[in-house]
């Protein structure tokens, strides 16, 4: 690791003002993705600004359809939430599948979705979920926020406050693992809400976090994995690498969605 | 550099660092704690592991600093009053290590299984929460055996007999 | 059996600094003054070294010097060796590249090194690297080992002309030739052995030492085999001599033969200490030890088995290329040698074998001897076929093995191998008992309801181990002996200290020697020590590899307690006025047989050591020493069965079961033993499923450097193993031990690839068989 000179935020603004007076700054929550990827010395920022500690920023606040998830709220806090589990059960469960449960003690819903990983779970969740994202500056969709590789429409110095979506009516999470690193070589979320039908891929698409659209119409027509018979998706636009060429993605794409489909069914 | 002060195994510590430093190297180096091992650079293998106020971490993911203010249990700290705990005595009992270097982390993360899992624990639950421990020596067989052993001593339904 | 002897389910006395953190590997050592160093790698599979300035390193915070390897060349320290010459099928001698421990005017593959920082701390060290400025002039670089040995390949050694360190044979070709040709039957195969990295979690680490004053070296050092890297470095490196250096290997966090081997950077440490002044430790990262470790296997193989009308084999030719890397590894000319092309009869009776390997350098790390080291290779070649005959000629795998089985002995094999002793069906019947291989066609139908692929395979693996005969060895090239040493010391209040040679990297060996000295003496194993791995404290030994360490290094054990006790028994005799034949050892306890006197142990070492009444002209003291040489290989062998259902839309393959019956001989202790096999599967599980080894075959790169990319097998990737024993004790040796160390790596990657192959219908699948490939494979199986 490079040296670095970390700064432990006591507020939102002490943050700003924190990130305003560094060189290369960044912010780091649980970690998890940021701090390995500084041992590694592939991310060197000159100041670390930790928000672990701010108040107000972590939980799940649950009324009626509305969820509410705090940035700093960990993997942890997901996944043991029965609350959570009632109102959306494949996000719960995505929760106890992030990383292993060492990370989730650390790891946070604000970093994940900060960070954007091409390989990482809630992209795809949110997606699906038509989600908004909540910053110190504004709400954002998620369609909007998430905008490519490790790429997403954060304004240097926005910190993501929290993320609020409405409760499906019935949904549906699974992925296929990197058999090495265990993130996501494919997720597929699927939700079925008032807006319709979102099939949200994660892990596969070349420009990070998609939607399936062709899928999202014939779910909304039958909402059952049989719709879904048929349905190929190109390998044109799916990444390729040592652990799954883009036609094995491809393929893993639907064979996940129609998973996800039969599960939100079976739920 | 930067001022950590945290409470470790009940003892509170306090040193000045580059704020670079690892927890682990903290640990390792500057309290001589060395029974927390590092076995990689990606923060997969678990060797490192911790309780970082009560719950189990990758010590190699997270900054000295970023703990400061922290309470943090390394396996020396694990028995405080025994001569073993019974999730230590588990593993000595089924033979759940060889060469010993992924066993502290190995058994930090099972002792902290245990307590996320009030309800007991089965050898697919065991195997899939030891997701983020890498052992290369026993193939995991008598790991999982001493695991379950161990969360049945910990409950106080059986008594493991080493010592 | 006592309740802590032979065959007793000892919990291991080792345990329990492990489990407290009490454990001492070389990164938990530090020496007063200890800095840390950083090596600079190449970047480059292959490139000139055109020039290094180190200033601005050098002038980097907390850097204490900057060395490189014109120095350490100006130095007079040697070359690494190959300590293992093997002759070509012409007569001539390997062609051995040089191997200057700091790359001097070229590297030749990722991670090679070029020059040691060392600086107050380990963060410094690294900053520093990284400001060394090397000019690399690049160079093509070849990955492969059968697009080395083609025209216009990049060459990597002077001394090696078209990359080709020896073309070897083992066999009589023209009579396999022969008997190949009338065969009534013939099944071919290629077959690719893939690369594998041991990852030994305890990654390599030295801490270098020179003491000014007393004009001595010390080293900690990670090693299976610390006398052996005394006298590599002494003999051969020019370190030190042998008696100005000691090497330590204190707790090693496993081996797996990675840790066999005398690597760059412990002989650059300790030089580096004397150039500073001061110690110097350097521990390996997890990406350094993916570039640098010794990797294992790695073979393209053709092979050709004939069978005749009846279904017995006729005859095997084998024609493999070993890649062995950019320079040749302590052992690595021995391994796809003598150790593979030796095991080429397997469990089986054939009349005619010719095994052909053509060693070759490309720009890879270094490959030598992993957890099996030849065998698995030998082993999986065999099994295969053996599985695909059964397939084209349509009778049962297992029938196919067992009436092609050795069934007497001792049987001389065409490949060097005598096997002592053994009984294949055996194993054979108790793993299709326990996997219920009857009723598996039922288990088939039953997951096809579920829309799973069900398949079954099987493997009869025999390996040599117990290595090995230092006469036969230095015969055929070896350029050290493998006997091993033991010194039992009865202390003079009785309790017992065996130093020995074998040197253990978590198999147990101070508990398993300790029940034996029990056993034998009636001791507790509670007032017995092991002392290993200081050769400062112990003799010459030959350390722990080879699965040698119970049936090599407790004969030492057992030889050197055999003159213990006929000392001993002398003195008693004297002191109760007895014959010396009537003395019996038992209990902790010298007894007159048929009377009720006795001598307790620790009144008799204390007469020994106080020595006012011994037997007229007796020496004081009760310490023996003894060298054991082994007069044959051990012959482990056994029958492994795997069981896996396959998801056909994603290819995932999940073991269902894993049965693994083996061979033994006599067994210390069932439950290291148990713990042995159960490692051993998971490494080969892992080959076969998991573990591959990339390199960009263009630019050199290991695309797989770290666990994000190398797919180690975790605790959901396995199942719970069903094991068992069968056991015929060996002749060989005193204890009857065959070995059991590398078994599991060995017999188990071609049972799962027969497993996967059954269930998807086609035979093409190479390792690791990930669900990529498996799909792929099931894909394509179904267009044709």
């Amino acid at each position: 690791m490079y040296q670095t000179t970390y700064h432990r935020a006591s507020s939102l603004e002490d943050a700003a003002k924190l990130h305003a007076g560094g060189d290369d700054p960044k912010f780091v929550a649980g970690g998890m993705t940021l701090i390995p990827a500084m041992k590694t010395r592939l991310s060197a920022p000159s100041d670390l600004i930790d928000l672990r500690h701010i108040d107000g920023m972590k939980g799940i606040r649950i009324s009626g359809q509305q969820v509410e998830i705090g940035a700093l709220t960990t993997h942890a806090d997901l996944a043991q939430s029965k609350e959570l589990e009632k109102a959306c059960h494949s996000l719960h469960y995505m929760a106890n599948h992030v990383g292993d449960p060492l990370v989730r003690h650390l790891g946070t819903m604000g970093g994940c979705v900060a960070n954007n990983d091409p390989a990482q779970d809630y992209p795809a969740a949110l997606l699906a979920l038509d989600a908004t994202i909540i910053t110190t500056s504004r709400e954002m969709k998620a369609d909007d926020f998430f905008t490519g590789l490790f790429e997403t429409a954060l304004e240097e110095g926005e910190i993501v406050k929290a993320v609020r979506f409405t409760a499906p009516d019935q949904c549906g999470y699974e992925k296929f693992r990197n058999p090495a690193s265990r993130y996501a070589m494919t997720g597929v979320f699927v939700a079925k809400g008032a807006g319709g039908v979102r099939v949200a891929v994660t892990g596969a698409g070349d420009n990070g976090v998609y939607r399936e659209t062709e899928m999202e119409e014939k779910l909304a027509a039958n909402f059952s994995a049989d719709a879904l018979e048929g349905v190929t998706v190109s390998p044109s636009n799916m990444m390729s690498d040592i652990h799954a060429s883009a036609e094995y993605r491809a393929n893993l794409v639907v064979v996940m969605a129609k998973r996800a489909v039969a599960k939100a069914a079976g739920h | 550099m930067s001022d950590v002060s945290m409470v470790v195994n009940g003892r509170k510590v306090t040193g000045n660092v580059e704020d670079r430093t690892l927890l682990v190297q903290y640990l390792r180096e500057n309290l001589g704690l060395t029974g927390t091992h590092v076995g990689c650079d990606t923060s997969q293998c678990g060797a490192c592991v911790v309780h970082l106020d009560g719950k189990a971490i990758k010590s190699c993911s997270i900054l000295a600093v970023q703990a400061s203010g922290s309470e943090v249990t390394t396996i020396e700290g694990l028995a405080p009053d025994a001569d073993l705990h019974p999730m230590q005595a588990a593993f000595k009992e089924h033979h759940g290590l060889q060469c010993g270097f992924c066993t502290p982390g190995m058994i930090m993360t099972a002792v902290d299984m245990v307590r996320r899992h009030p309800g007991g624990l089965d050898e697919k639950t065991v195997r899939n929460d030891l997701e983020g421990n890498i052992c290369r020596c026993t193939g995991y067989h008598n790991i999982v055996k001493s695991v379950l052993a161990g969360a049945e001593a910990m409950s106080g339904k059986t008594e493991t007999k080493a010592a | 059996m006592g309740i802590e002897g032979i065959g007793a389910r000892v919990a291991r006395k080792e345990d329990k600094r492990f489990i407290t953190g009490a454990g001492r590997y070389v990164d938990d050592m530090v020496v007063p003054g200890m800095k840390h160093a950083a090596f600079v790698r190449s970047p480059h599979a292959h490139a000139q070294i055109k020039g290094i300035d180190v200033e601005a390193a050098r002038a980097m915070p907390g850097v204490i010097d900057v060395l490189v390897g014109k120095q350490i060349k100006a130095d007079g320290i040697g070359n690494l060796i190959c300590g293992w010459m093997v002759h070509s099928k012409d007569g001539s001698p390997m062609k051995m590249g040089a191997w200057s421990p700091l790359a001097v005017d070229r590297v030749r593959y990722v991670g090679d090194a070029v020059a040691i920082v060392v600086a107050e701390t380990k963060g410094q060290a690294r900053d520093a690297a990284e400001a060394v400025e090397v000019d690399y002039a690049e160079l093509d670089a070849v990955t492969e080992a059968p697009a080395a040995l083609e025209g216009g390949a990049p060459q990597l050694h002077p001394e090696a002309e078209g990359n080709l360190i020896f073309d070897w044979g083992l066999g009589d070709e023209a009579a396999t030739d022969t008997a190949l040709a009338s065969a009534a039957h013939t099944v071919e195969l290629e077959i690719v052995n893939n690369r594998l990295v041991p990852n030994a979690m305890e990654p390599r680490a030295a801490l270098g030492h020179y003491n000014k004053a007393e004009d001595h070296y010390t080293c900690w050092t990670t090693s299976q085999n610390p006398h052996v890297a005394r006298l590599v470095m002494s003999a051969f490196y020019n370190v030190a001599p042998e008696n100005k250096l000691r090497v330590i290997a204190p707790d090693v966090g496993g081996g797996f033969g990675s840790k066999i081997y005398i690597y760059p950077e412990e002989i650059v440490c300790l030089w580096a200490s004397k150039k500073t002044g001061v110690p110097v430790k350097w521990v390996a990262d997890r990406t350094e030890s993916f570039l640098t470790d010794a990797h294992g296997r790695d073979h393209h193989t053709k092979v050709k088995m004939g069978f005749d009308a009846d279904h017995r084999i006729v005859g095997l030719k084998v024609d493999t290329i070993a890649n062995l890397g950019a320079y040749m590894s302590l052992f690595s000319s021995a391994t796809p040698t003598y150790l593979y092309a030796t095991l080429l009869s397997g469990q089986y009776d054939i009349p005619a074998i010719y095994g052909n390997v053509r060693a070759v350098y490309t720009n890879t790390a270094p490959v030598d001897a992993y957890r099996g080291a030849g065998r698995p290779e030998a082993t999986y070649v065999l099994e295969r076929t053996m599985e695909t005959a059964a397939r084209q000629l349509g009778v049962s795998p297992a029938e196919l093995r067992r009436k092609n089985f050795v069934k007497s002995f001792p049987h001389q094999t065409p490949v060097i191998m005598n096997y002592d002793t053994g009984d294949f069906a055996a194993s054979l019947d108790a793993a299709l008992k326990e996997a219920d291989y009857a009723g598996f066609e039922k288990r088939r139908e039953e997951a096809k309801g579920r829309g799973k692929l069900r398949g079954i395979g099987m493997s009869c693996y025999i390996e040599a181990c117990g290595i090995a005969p230092s006469a036969a060895v230095g015969s055929l090239g070896a350029g050290v002996g493998l006997w091993e040493s033991a010194e039992v010391r009865v202390n003079a209040v009785g309790t017992i200290e065996v130093l020995t040679g074998s040197h253990s990297h978590g198999q147990g060996h101070e508990t398993t020697f300790a029940q034996l000295v029990s056993q034998r003496l009636g001791v507790g194993i509670d007032t017995i020590n092991i002392v290993h791995g200081d050769t400062d404290k112990v003799q010459m030994g030959m350390g722990t590899y080879g699965s040698r360490s119970g049936a090599v290094g407790m004969s030492a054990i057992v030889k050197a307690l055999d003159k213990v006790e006929a000392k001993a028994k002398k003195i008693a005799a004297h002191l109760m006025e007895a014959d010396e034949g009537d003395i019996v050892i038992e209990n902790g306890e010298l007894k007159v047989a048929g009377t009720d006197k006795t001598v307790p142990w620790f009144q008799l070492a204390l007469a020994a050591y106080t020595a006012h009444n011994l037997p007229q002209g007796m020496e004081p003291g009760l310490k023996e020493t003894a060298f054991y040489d082994p007069t044959n290989f051990t012959f482990p062998a056994g029958c492994y069965i795997c069981e896996v259902e396959i998801d056909p839309d994603t290819g995932r393959t999940e073991i269902v079961q894993f049965v693994a019956a083996d061979d033994f001989g006599n067994i210390i202790n069932p439950m290291i033993v148990e713990g042995q096999v159960h490692g051993g599967v998971a490494q080969g599980i892992g080959q076969a499923l998991l573990e591959g080894t990339r390199y960009d075959e263009t630019t050199g790169q290991l695309i797989t450097a770290s666990f994000m990319d190398y797919t180690m097998p975790r605790a959901d990737d396995l199942p719970s193993f069903r094991i068992s024993t069968q056991t015929t004790p060996c002749p060989g040796n005193p204890l009857g031990i065959k070995g059991c160390g590398e078994a599991g790596a060995i017999g188990s990657p071609p049972a799962v690839i027969n497993a996967i192959t059954d269930a998807i219908g086609t035979n093409e699948l190479t390792m690791p068989a990930t669900p990529q490939k498996v799909w792929a494979a099931l894909r394509s199986a179904t267009r044709h």
